[in-house]
């Protein structure tokens, strides 16, 4: 099996932000692989592992995003790409999945891409089903389980997340899956990925290797601010007994009209 | 000018989600500021129906489709179909409520339409014909403005952000029945069931949310029963009781179990119920932390709830810097005693 | 000169660091309450690769400097103090042993399996009645044909209850002249008949952790468990400990780090006067000193790492920076509890467990006082190191990864 793996490099989750010159700044906080990322790339190891096949680690970005793709190495990827263009400037999900779409065919045979849920930072969570829509592949996005998958007859059954619990679908590769965190957690680097991802050459695909050109991006984000501080009247609510206070409290959520 | 707002209207089997009528108020709202029109879209089970409670909530009509091909949600055929539709009516712009159907749908269409998306909106304002709408990115920690240049604007809107219409079922449209757009043939995916998850939550629509952590584990008073013998599933067992403390605080209230990221990997919820930047983003109008420290993608995760009430034994838990009400005090004292007084007052 | 990491070694900070967030801190409280030591450290450390991380990968290990294994054990010990003392033991004081002393036959014997993770090991040395007086120790080995008879006790060992192998220093010439050269070193497998194991309760710190004694009595092994020559058991015991050493110094250099990390974020929390207490000078002063010993205690750590890499003796520069780090280790623990004043001295905070488990670092491993003497020593000139009949080797990163 060929699978290609998409990760993003984001700002770590703890990561207090802050606005600076109208951009997200995230202070001294590490830059990480996308935490949605690692279960992603979790499902495309276990699969190969599995069924046999080779993963690719791919993310768009800048010479920084290599480690997220490191990340993935040491993880147990085999292999990774950085695709990386002066021309992709602010693209928005559609950008970005019309150049990972480019990428699958350039891969050429790959029976699955998997993305993670979402990036932490955009929180967008559009691009695996875009990506699918691009490529004209069936969409099983949120897959929490993988029930059956036969790489030669190329069929595949998956529990997908949805609101009302799990809906079980069968799909045909090539396929594009989005990996939600019920699927298990993601396994931590290893020592001896860590050594070959410290070593890899991550070849880097400029937009002209993929044969195509910067594609337009639709969105736009004009202003990024920090949400308006809460004005929250902080009260403790203190008496003699655990009955006491509750009853204190109740009383005020009542009147805050809440219940 | 005469254009068009479609409202996707998402549902499960026939039963609407209650944040699609949100969205038809908000598109009703906009149409009004604009001088369009709002054009229900509803496929699959129940569609008729639904089409019509979609314009009692505002909209002036509806298209509906009701091919046994579409009876179970699937992306490919919804997303052709909802491309085609829109392909000849040219709306100015196709809303959705956020969800794991909708997400996908929009992004499909949006692609289809060589347009753009603009996901999980808490505010819209029409400047002109051009909606600038404001959505949260790191998980809350900013906002950002969003514009789509390109026709139509795709967006899709956060359950609960706008306010629910009133319903008036006096309101009538004219509902359009359309064919589907795929066969059943060119369909790449079958739906083979359905199954419930145990301990399936929806946290993102619940107006109460009662959300316990770690604090959960900690009750001495309990002994668990003698053949649990491993330390750690000891520790789960306590938790998980005093989960059920919560449960029947919850039930009183009508509320929604969460969880932090913290309980939920030390096994003593599934994930389905974790609140926080890696589980869902919620804002009810009241949140209850019991038992949770406050760490910085929790509290990204719930912050923007109406009314934070904390219960922790720690003064210095950074939880209570966002809480309207704090306690200090132990939840397993604290948790039972409010039930009881909530019971009371409420009459249940 | 060269003060950056590479980019490997930030690596295996990282996940060291991911597994310790993710599965020890949140648990570590409790089985420090519960003096235990939570079951799942050793076979985790085992698989993650951990307690073989500077062996070279024909011997099992993952082929990793000993830089890599000062910067685990610094990400272990700002977790806990006990999961660093893992390596001290298991690594430091046994398994380098073996790499440096050991013959083939022993290194495919017992090196292999305790990098691999199959098997733990601890080190003997200490006695009831000996501890920094070394050559004063009472227990015996008694070469009997193919085979010596070990006899005594040894007392003060971490992971003698969990360990399969140890090594033991034990007398083999009573009527030596100088009694350092009466002693030979030996690797015991610890379900031999006739030893026993016990873990000591009621200590200050290291609480999830495991301390405790062996005891042989007429314990038979082979004369192929005996470690370098007869004699040389004394040189051997130093040489661990220029190991062992290096680990503490590096963890005492992580606990500096929680120290502070909890000091920094308690001084935003906390409000006094109606202002975040880090905006009074005091607290300012005692963040700073943290971030002084802090950095200074792993420039030294670093140091003696360079020269084990370089294969360059390093007993005076690692005794250096273990008598540095515990001692400032200590220090830090106790300022970071008065930072956080009276929440400080209550187990729901961690500072006050850093306290505890620093202390024994002072103690153990050549206590702060004998590194005084050394470090006096090298300076006056009264003391120097002669060189060993097997050194360390050298990190050589082709030999050690294939």
């Amino acid at each position: 099996m060929k699978i290609a793996v998409f990760v993003k490099q984001v700002p770590d989750s703890a990561a207090k932000m802050t606005v600076a010159d109208g951009k997200p700044n995230w202070g001294d906080a590490p830059l990480v692989i996308n935490p949605w990322d690692e279960y992603a790339v979790e499902a495309a190891l276990q699969l190969a592992e599995k069924h046999g096949g080779e993963v690719t680690a791919v993310t768009v970005g800048g010479e920084g995003a290599k480690e997220a793709l490191k990340h993935a190495l040491a993880m147990g990827c085999s292999q990774a790409v950085l695709i990386s263009d002066p021309a992709l400037s602010a693209p928005d999900s559609s950008a970005i999945a019309h150049v990972l779409a480019a990428a699958v065919k350039k891969l050429d045979g790959v029976d699955l891409a998997i993305f993670g849920k979402q990036a932490i930072d955009s929180d967008t969570g559009i691009t695996a089903a875009m990506t699918a829509r691009i490529l004209g592949w069936p969409a099983l996005t949120l897959v929490a389980a993988i029930q059956q998958l036969d790489p030669a007859a190329k069929t595949v059954r998956v529990e997908r997340g949805i609101e009302e619990g799990r809906q079980i679908v069968d799909g045909k590769l090539p396929a594009v899956f989005s990996i939600a965190k019920d699927f298990g957690e993601p396994r931590y680097p290893s020592f001896m990925g860590i050594r070959k991802a410290s070593k890899a050459e991550i070849p880097i695909w400029a937009l002209a290797d993929l044969g195509i050109a910067a594609p337009q991006s639709k969105v736009s984000w004009p202003e990024i601010s920090a949400p308006p501080q809460r004005e929250v009247s902080n009260e403790m609510i203190t008496g003699g007994s655990a009955d006491e206070i509750a009853a204190k409290l109740a009383d005020k959520l009542i009147a805050e009209g809440v219940l | 000018m005469a254009g068009k707002i479609f409202v996707y209207v998402d549902h499960f089997k026939g039963k609407a989600m209650p944040a699609s009528w949100e969205v038809v108020g908000a598109a009703r709202k906009l149409a009004g500021e604009m001088g369009a029109s709002v054009s229900a879209i509803v496929f699959g089970a129940n569609a008729e129906a639904l089409a019509q409670t979609a314009i009692h909530y505002g909209a002036d009509e509806a298209f509906t489709a009701e091919d046994a091909s579409l009876m179970d949600y699937r992306p490919e055929p919804y997303a052709t179909l909802l491309s085609k539709l829109a392909k000849e009516h040219q709306p100015e712009a196709i809303l959705f409520s956020t969800s794991t159907r909708s997400r996908e749908l929009a992004a499909m269409t949006a692609i289809d339409l060589d347009s753009g998306v603009i996901p999980d909106v808490i505010d819209i304002k029409n400047e002109g014909g051009q909606l600038v709408a404001t959505r949260p990115i790191y998980a809350g920690k900013l906002l950002s403005k969003v514009v789509c240049k390109t026709r139509p604007q795709v967006l899709t809107l956060r359950v609960r952000a706008f306010g629910k219409p009133v319903e008036d079922t006096g309101r009538s449209g004219t509902v359009t029945k359309v064919p589907a757009a795929m066969s059943e043939a060119e369909i790449p995916t079958k739906v083979a069931n359905y199954a419930t998850v145990e301990g399936r939550v929806s946290l993102g629509d619940a107006a109460v949310i009662i959300s316990g952590g770690r604090g959960t584990s900690n009750n001495p008073n309990l002994t668990p029963p003698a053949e649990i013998t491993d330390e750690k599933q000891k520790e789960i067992w306590r938790a998980q009781q005093g989960f059920k403390m919560i449960g029947e605080l919850a039930e009183v209230l009508g509320a929604a179990i969460g969880a932090s990221r913290a309980a939920v990997d030390a096994g003593y919820v599934p994930y389905a119920h974790q609140v926080g930047q890696t589980g869902k983003v919620v804002s009810p109008d009241l949140y209850i932390a019991l038992g949770i420290s406050g760490a910085i993608q929790h509290l990204a995760g719930m912050r923007t709830s109406k009314v934070i009430v904390a219960v922790n034994k720690d003064a210095d838990a950074p939880i209570f810097k966002l809480a309207r009400y704090g306690i200090v005090g132990d939840l397993n004292e604290i948790v039972p005693a409010l039930t009881k007084a909530l019971k009371e007052r409420l009459h249940k | 000169m060269d003060f950056q990491l590479s980019e490997e070694h930030r690596m295996v900070q990282n996940m060291v660091r991911e597994f310790t967030q993710k599965e020890v801190i949140p648990v570590i409280k409790e089985w420090d309450r519960k003096q235990e030591m939570a079951p799942f450290i050793l076979p985790r450390m085992a698989e993650l690769g951990i307690l073989g991380i500077n062996i070279p990968v024909r011997y099992g290990g993952q082929g990793f400097d000993y830089i890599s294994l000062g910067l685990v054990s610094e990400e272990l010990e700002v977790a806990d103090t006990t999961l660093r003392v893992v390596m001290s033991v298991h690594m430091g004081l046994n398994s380098m042993a073996l790499l440096q002393w050991g013959t083939e036959e022993q290194k495919q014997k017992f090196l292999v399996p305790q990098a691999k993770g199959e098997k733990y090991a601890c080190f003997g040395l200490t006695e009831p009645g000996a501890g920094s007086d070394v050559a004063g120790m009472k227990g015996t080995a008694k070469r009997m044909g193919d085979e010596y008879v070990l006899n005594g006790e040894k007392m003060w060992i971490s992971l003698a209850s969990k360990a399969h192998h140890a090594l033991v220093v034990m007398r083999t010439n009573p009527d030596a002249a100088d009694p350092h050269e009466g002693l030979t070193a030996f690797i015991l497998e610890l379900d031999r008949k006739g030893a026993k194991t016990g873990d000591i309760h009621g200590k200050m710190g290291v609480r999830a952790g495991s301390t405790g004694w062996i005891s042989m009595q007429d314990v038979h092994i082979p004369v192929e468990n005996r470690l370098g020559e007869e004699g040389e058991g004394f040189k051997i015991a130093m040489s661990c400990l220029d190991n062992g050493r290096y680990t503490v110094a590096a963890g005492a250099t992580g606990l500096i780090r929680a120290s502070l990390e909890a000091s920094i974020k308690y001084s935003h929390d906390r409000k006094a006067f109606s202002r975040e207490i880090g905006q009074f000078q005091l607290i300012q002063q005692k963040i700073a000193y943290m971030v002084q010993s802090y950095e200074a205690a792993r420039l030294l750590y670093l140091r003696a790492g360079w020269m084990k890499n370089q294969g360059v003796r390093n007993t005076r520069e690692t005794s250096l920076a273990k008598w540095f780090a515990t001692d400032a280790s200590f220090e830090a623990a106790s300022e970071a509890i008065q930072v956080h004043g009276a929440y400080g001295y209550s187990d729901e905070y961690d500072v006050e467990r850093y306290l505890r488990n620093s202390k024994g670092a002072v103690i153990y491993e050549g206590t702060s006082e004998i590194h005084q003497l050394m470090q006096a020593g090298y300076a006056l000139g009264y003391r120097e190191d002669a060189k060993l009949r097997c050194e360390l080797p050298a990190y050589d990163a082709e030999y050690w990864q294939k």
